[in-house]
C-alpha cells in the first residue's frame, strides 16, 4: 500500500499522536534506571525493619541515601505515571480519560515534590 | 441431508467456563495489576518520607498503621509487587531487545520470574521479621 504521508511527516516519524516513540522510550529508560534503585531500596527497607524514628531519619538524611531516595521516588513516580496513562487509555474514553490522565500526572508531581522537600528537610535540617 | 444442512462443528471461541488460563497471559495481567499497585505504592512511599519529616507523632501514627494486620498486608503486597514487576519488567526489556520470543523461552522465563519473585518476597519477610 502507498504511504500517504508527506516525506516530511515520514522523516519526522511522529505519527498521529505527534509524539513518536517518546512515551515508549521514556518508559523503558525509567524502567532500566529503576532496576538498581528498586533492588537497593527493597534491601534497605528490609534492613530498616523495626528501626525507630531517629534511626530512620538518620538513614534518610545521609547524603548518598538522600540522592538515591530522591531518584527512586522521582523516577518511580514518573514511571508509574506513564504506566497509569496507558491503563486509563486502555480502559476509559472521552472526558473521563482526559480527566484521569491529568489527575494522575498532577498527583505524581505533587507527591514527588512533597517527597523531595521532605527528604531535603530531613537531610539539610529545618 | 444435503451438505448445506449438515450441522457444522466449528471450534468454539474461548468461553469463561471452559477457559484454561495460560501462564503467559496470567503473568501479563499480573504485570499490569502489580504496576497499578506500585503506582499507588509510590505515593505511599512519598507519604512515608513526608511523615518522617513532619514530627515523631505523625511518624508514630504511620508506623502504627504499618504494624497493623492491614499494614503488614499492604507492605507484604508492596514487596511482592515490586519484586514481581521488577523481574517481569526485565523479561519485557529482553523482549524489547528481540530475545526470548519462542514459546518455550517465554514459558521458561515466566516460571523463572514467578520463582525469583516468590523467593525474594519470602526472604525479605524472614529477614525483616528477624530484625523486628
Amino acid at each position: 500500500m502507498d504511504d500517504r504521508r508527506t516525506p516530511l511527516a515520514r522523516a519526522r516519524g511522529l505519527g498521529s499522536a505527534k509524539d513518536g516513540v517518546h512515551h515508549w522510550w521514556v518508559q523503558r529508560l525509567t524502567a532500566i534506571a529503576l532496576i538498581p534503585l528498586v533492588v537497593w531500596f527493597a534491601i534497605s527497607l528490609v534492613m530498616l525493619s523495626g528501626a525507630d524514628y531517629a534511626v530512620v531519619r538518620a538513614w534518610i538524611g545521609s547524603p548518598l541515601v538522600m540522592v538515591l531516595l530522591i531518584l527512586t521516588i522521582g523516577i518511580g513516580l514518573h514511571h508509574g505515571q506513564l504506566g497509569m496513562q496507558v491503563v486509563w487509555e486502555d480502559y476509559t474514553g472521552g472526558a473521563l480519560r482526559v480527566v484521569m490522565i491529568v489527575f494522575t500526572k498532577f498527583l505524581a508531581a505533587l507527591f514527588g515534590l512533597g517527597a523531595i522537600v521532605a527528604i531535603l528537610r530531613i537531610g539539610l535540617g529545618g | 441431508m444435503s451438505v448445506a444442512n449438515r450441522p457444522v462443528h466449528r471450534p468454539l471461541s474461548p468461553h469463561l467456563q471452559v477457559y484454561r488460563l495460560q501462564l503467559t497471559s496470567a503473568l501479563s495481567i499480573l504485570h499490569r495489576a502489580t504496576g497499578i499497585a506500585l503506582a499507588v505504592g509510590a505515593l505511599y512511599l512519598a507519604v512515608w518520607v513526608m511523615c518522617a519529616a513532619a514530627s515523631p507523632r505523625t511518624y508514630a501514627t504511620f508506623q502504627d498503621f504499618n504494624a497493623s494486620i492491614v499494614g503488614r498486608f499492604v507492605l507484604g503486597g508492596w514487596l511482592f509487587s515490586a519484586f514481581y514487576h521488577l523481574c517481569n519488567g526485565i523479561r519485557h526489556l529482553f523482549w524489547d531487545a528481540g530475545y526470548g520470543f519462542e514459546l518455550k523461552d517465554a514459558y521458561r522465563s515466566g516460571w523463572i520470574v514467578v520463582g525469583v519473585s516468590l523467593v525474594a518476597t519470602a526472604l525479605s519477610w524472614i529477614i525483616g521479621l528477624r530484625l523486628l
